[in-house]
């Protein structure tokens, strides 16, 4: 440690200071580093935007909308103003009508409209008759009939992230594939964090034969191609969410298993493991309160590092085709989707490359703060 | 050494602070320290008195959360605040420090040859082979034996002496006027100690260097220093010449200090007292398999040790590092593989795996040598008192537990409120404290204790000694005492053992052991322990 030492053992013996466990004196290191703190905010805003912001946001991830494919990222409503207007003189126009004024509110459209002869009402028709307005109706009619006012409504959308080729909302499918991408970051981390741990502890405390023996496999299992391995999963039992799972979490245990195998071996040699086997703790005890509460340190650390390599690997996946199925999407996707439209439609690519971006960012510095909170000798 | 000649360093009312989490903590609290030519100047305090901090901040070598304020002048320069580069001049060549570990001091990639030498031509401007000639005349002067060979050795081709000489070596490779020598002796051998400092003497004769001589260890400085400082808390609390302080101390923690030797004895028990645990030709070796193209090695780290421990008594095994006692120790509580026969209690224990083991392990205690490293630092104190309570008495219940544990820590003198609290917020005395009461709660009848106060100051090592004895006492327990410290055995055991290599040396009652050694090894050890001061003078005498 390069702080010094601050438990003056008077303070500690009179029972007045508060306890502090290590990790509350993590927590407070941790607390001190401004850009993990600002990773962590923003890492709790896009949980909260994958688990919730599916359900908050304005359109479904999967509807599509025939007549607003690839619009660009804009705040105003779709349909916009100079697009309403000539519509309407065509419907006009159809309907053998002059046209007099016209008023946008929202989405409510005022028409007046003129002719020489008596107007039928429903002449309304010829608006529901197209796709931008619907619900037309006769507000009011001049005595002999010659003019007219009419009312529709038109069905404006916002699309502030814009839509993509097949007319569905950007925004939404950005959410859902923070989900996605979340969960699966989450998951085959926790598979990995699973398997390696046990993997790696019980190799590094049994030591000799068995432990050589263990990490042979984690060599063999190494020595595997992992895209051509995802591709045969892919290959034999078609693409599914679930085979992503055992695909990355299959590969990345074994980097935990090593490091949690290094941890121990050193672990194995401190007084307090002898200590333990001096009152005759058997293995298992010995495996459950000495080594694995500490090793638990460096493997937070990587954890935090490991999801977003996790999540950059499906993302690899899915562009490659390999990953989630359609509708369902992923951030991966949607930037391989991106990079097909880049030149017609930038904001494809842009809005999901910086999604990922940012999450990527916060889980790494988030992942260095902590490392500096729980080994402050390694910094 | 007279009072007419210059100071070479002053310190002036320098303070260090460190900022941590809890606030800043005031390490050093105004100290006023000076070193005149050709002077040796002993700075005494217990670990946590600032005693070495202050020398950090004088060299700029704080850690980055420590803050330094005053004045600290070489030959009317100002230390403190001076440039990088400026001060890089005068430290490394004026004023050089040398350290406690000498493991970790010497960068393991490069030979002595390239260590000693790069400072030569890099400060110095030597040539190549003027910076070699300089760095085998510096190795002979520090007495390394067969010096042109050593050149070429890397650090770990050196025993702990060598390796602190080599230091040295390097410390005088620019003639400085001040030597700042950190607690050099520390992790050494008593009897490696008194070279060590029979070599300092004799270079500060020859050379004319001042020594700051930082330690905690008052038979050194009653030895070899003639001002001593004395600090507590960040303050210096007494200071002034060797004999005055030694003789007349004013000062309550002076006096403490001085009192703080390890003292009493321990009655021999009954020839008639029931034998416990009974080891018979004990061996334990240590090999390493034949490899590739390598043949197969072995070490043997005891050989054919026999003792038997009586109930009530306590078994002192005294050795220098690399002795073997240690390995002795868990070979006969079966935490090692060995050879020969070991019994207890009527029922031999050797060879039994950790299953056959469990249910003698809460008879058959041990408390570690390192109290830092013996308490898992993600355990509660109450969780590590009462571990072995969850092995050897399953049946108890939470409650019953917490019970145990109160009344095991009121045994060892803590208060039962900090069951609650983490190893890491307890000093060195309080967790072998801990430690202790982790192997009383089990009601043991005998405990192994490995070197449990070496990592302690002398004055907490009283109390534990003190604590250890009234344990022993209340419970009829029997101890095997390890220790390299003599003074310690000395005080608790009434039987003592001396190894080497391994091996019995001399073994009898501590009484006769003490009074009368029969082996040259044992005369060597008790002469280095006790009567430090006639070394040296022998040594200054055999060189002159």
């Amino acid at each position: 440690m390069t702080d010094i030492a601050t438990n003056v053992p008077e303070a500690a013996a009179d029972g007045q200071m508060a306890s502090r466990s290590l990790w509350a004196t993590a927590l407070l290191r941790l607390r001190r580093n401004k850009a993990a703190m600002a990773s962590l905010c923003l890492l709790v805003i896009f949980i909260f935007a994958g688990v919730f912001g599916p359900m908050l946001a304005p359109h479904h991830y999967a509807k599509v909308y025939p007549d607003f494919v690839k619009v660009p990222a804009s705040l105003e409503a779709y349909p916009r103003e100079d697009a309403i207007i000539p519509e309407i003189e065509s419907v006009v126009t159809r309907a053998r009508l002059d046209l007099g004024s016209v008023e946008l509110d929202g989405s409510t459209l005022r028409v007046e409209a003129n002719s020489s002869r008596e107007i039928d009402p429903r002449v309304t028709r010829y608006f529901d008759r197209s796709d931008l307005f619907s619900n037309a109706r006769v507000v009011e009619q001049s005595s002999n009939g010659r003019s007219i006012v009419l009312a529709a409504d038109v069905e404006r959308l916002h699309f502030i992230f814009g839509t993509d080729a097949n007319g569905r909302d950007l925004l939404a499918r950005i959410l859902i594939s923070v989900r996605i991408s979340l969960m699966i970051g989450v998951l085959a981390t926790g598979v990995a964090l699973l398997i390696g741990v046990l993997y790696g502890a019980t190799a590094g405390f049994l030591g000799g034969r068995i432990d050589n023996a263990m990490m042979r496999v984690v060599d063999i299992l190494y020595a595997l191609p992992f895209t051509f391995f995802a591709i045969l999963l892919v290959v034999f039992f078609g693409r599914n969410i679930v085979l992503m799972f055992i695909a990355v979490g299959a590969v990345e245990w074994l980097d935990m298993a090593r490091i949690v195998r290094g941890q121990t071996i050193s672990l194995r040699r401190r007084e307090f493991v002898q200590a333990a086997e001096a009152l005759g703790v058997n293995s298992g005890g010995i495996l459950r309160r000495h080594i694995i509460p500490n090793t638990l340190g460096p493997v937070i650390v990587y954890m935090t590092l490991l999801i977003p390599k996790v999540i950059l690997l499906e993302s690899f996946l899915s562009f490659l085709g390999l990953g989630v199925q359609e509708p369902l999407t992923s951030l991966g996707v949607l930037i391989s989707e991106g990079a097909r439209n880049m030149r017609g439609a930038a904001y494809m690519l842009l809005y999901p490359s910086l999604a990922l971006t940012l999450l990527l960012f916060a889980l790494n510095f988030l992942g260095d703060g902590l490392r500096d909170a729980l080994d402050p000798k390694d910094r | 050494m007279t009072d007419t000649s210059e100071t070479i360093f002053d310190i002036r009312d320098i303070r260090v602070t460190f900022a941590t989490p809890d606030g800043a903590v005031e390490a050093v609290r105004g100290v006023d320290m000076n070193v005149k030519a050709g002077e040796t100047v002993a700075v005494v305090g217990e670990s946590g008195s600032g005693k070495s901090q202050i020398m950090m901040a004088a060299m700029g070598l704080l850690a980055s959360n420590g803050r330094v304020e005053g004045s600290v002048t070489y030959r009317g320069q100002e230390l403190i605040g001076m440039p990088r580069e400026k001060l890089n001049r005068i430290r490394g060549a004026k004023v050089t420090m040398i350290f406690q570990e000498p493991m970790t001091s010497l960068d393991p990639l490069y030979t002595i040859e390239r260590q000693i030498s790069e400072p030569l031509r890099v400060h110095g401007g030597l040539s190549a082979s003027a910076a070699r000639a300089r760095a085998l005349e510096l190795l002979k002067l520090v007495h390394i034996p067969d010096p042109e060979r050593r050149l070429k050795s890397y650090p770990h081709e050196l025993s702990g002496g060598q390796r602190q000489r080599v230091m040295i070596a390097m410390a005088l490779a620019n003639d400085p006027d001040l030597l700042i020598a950190d607690e050099p002796t520390t992790a050494l051998d008593v009897t490696i100690q008194a070279e060590i400092l029979g070599l300092l003497a004799e270079l500060q004769k020859k050379l004319g260097t001042s020594i700051l001589f930082i330690t905690h260890d008052l038979t050194i400085v009653e030895a070899f220093a003639d001002r001593v400082y004395v600090m507590q808390h960040g303050n210096v609390v007494e200071e002034g010449k060797t004999e005055d302080i030694f003789q007349r101390p004013t000062r309550d923690y002076t006096k403490m200090l001085l009192a703080a030797e390890p003292e009493g004895s321990k009655p021999p028990v009954p020839d008639t007292a029931p034998i416990l645990l009974d080891a018979n030709d004990v061996s334990v070796t240590f090999s390493m398999p034949s490899g590739f193209l390598s043949p197969r090695f072995e070490l043997k780290a005891v050989q054919n040790v026999t003792l038997s421990l009586r109930e009530g008594q306590t078994i002192g095994i005294v050795g220098e590092s690399g002795s073997g006692k240690s390995t002795l120790g868990r070979a006969l509580l079966q935490l090692l593989p060995s050879e020969g026969r070991v019994v207890y209690q009527g029922t031999p224990i050797q060879g039994f795996d950790r299953a056959a083991m469990r249910p003698y392990r809460r008879n058959l205690q041990m408390v570690f040598q390192d109290p830092f490293g013996s308490l898992s630092p993600r355990m509660t104190v109450g969780d590590i008192i009462t571990e072995g309570l969850l092995v050897h008495e399953p049946q108890m219940t939470r409650r019953e537990r917490e019970e145990a544990a109160t009344q095991a820590l009121r045994e060892v003198g803590l208060e039962p409120a900090v069951r609650n609290r983490f190893p890491h917020e307890f000093s060195g005395g309080q967790r072998q404290r801990i430690a202790i009461a982790r192997a009383v709660v089990l009601k043991p009848t005998v405990i192994v204790l490995d070197e449990p106060t070496s990592a302690l100051d002398r004055s907490v090592q009283k109390q534990i000694i003190a604590l250890l004895r009234d344990i022993q006492a209340r419970y009829r327990l029997s101890y095997i005492f390890i220790s390299h410290d003599l003074a310690v055995v000395k005080a608790l055991s009434d039987y003592t053992i001396v190894m080497r290599t391994g091996r019995v040396v001399e073994e009898g009652p501590t009484g006769d052991v003490f009074r009368a050694p029969a082996s040259e090894y044992t005369r060597d050890l008790m002469e280095a322990a006790f009567n430090l001061k006639k070394v040296l003078s022998r040594q200054a005498s055999a060189r002159a």
